[in-house]
């Protein structure tokens, strides 16, 4: 599986996660290690970008998980 | 199983929880449950001009499905040792299935 690898996975209301991937269950709760989030408001306005070390992530608001090269 | 124990090693540390609402907050992790429900004490909510009705909440409980993220420090988590439960547990729940 991506275990410590890179993966991208998004979010319900409009947000991205990148970061390395420790763990994961059945309903896609994740432990996310070096972790950027972009969150999306407008077209024209840049995301925001927020950085974290170790983030646990619920399954619930996941919608798609991938491996980035 | 293997998020509920991961939590429990958690105990007594200092976490950063975000609700599904926007509301972060930050406090000492001092249970958990099977559902991910948390209490969390003497708590500090950040961005507090945004959200002031918690000004005089000391302990809280969270109710585990209004949970976005948890801000974890790096040196409470052994990677390896999550990565390697992981790929049990996976392991077991294939197992299960087929």
């Amino acid at each position: 599986m991506s275990l410590d690898e890179m993966v991208f996975i998004k979010m319900r209301g409009d947000r991205e996660l990148k970061g390395r991937l420790h763990a994961f269950d059945s309903h896609c709760n994740i432990i996310l290690g070096q972790v950027q989030e972009m969150i999306y408001s407008d077209p024209d306005i840049p995301p925001t970008v927020k950085i974290s070390p170790m983030l646990y992530v619920r399954g619930d608001a996941i919608v798609l998980v991938s491996p980035i090269k | 199983m293997l998020f509920f124990s991961f939590f429990k090693t958690l105990v007594d540390k200092q976490v950063t929880v975000e609700l599904k609402n926007d509301l972060t907050v930050r406090g000492t992790l001092k249970s958990v449950d099977q559902y991910f429900n948390f209490r969390l004490e003497n708590i500090v909510v950040l961005e507090q001009e945004k959200y002031p009705h918690l000004s005089a909440v000391k302990n809280l409980f969270i109710r585990g499905s209004v949970v976005r993220y948890m801000h974890i420090p790096e040196s409470a988590v052994d990677v390896t040792l999550l990565q390697d439960a992981t790929r049990r547990e996976i392991a077991a729940s294939v197992g299960v299935s087929s």
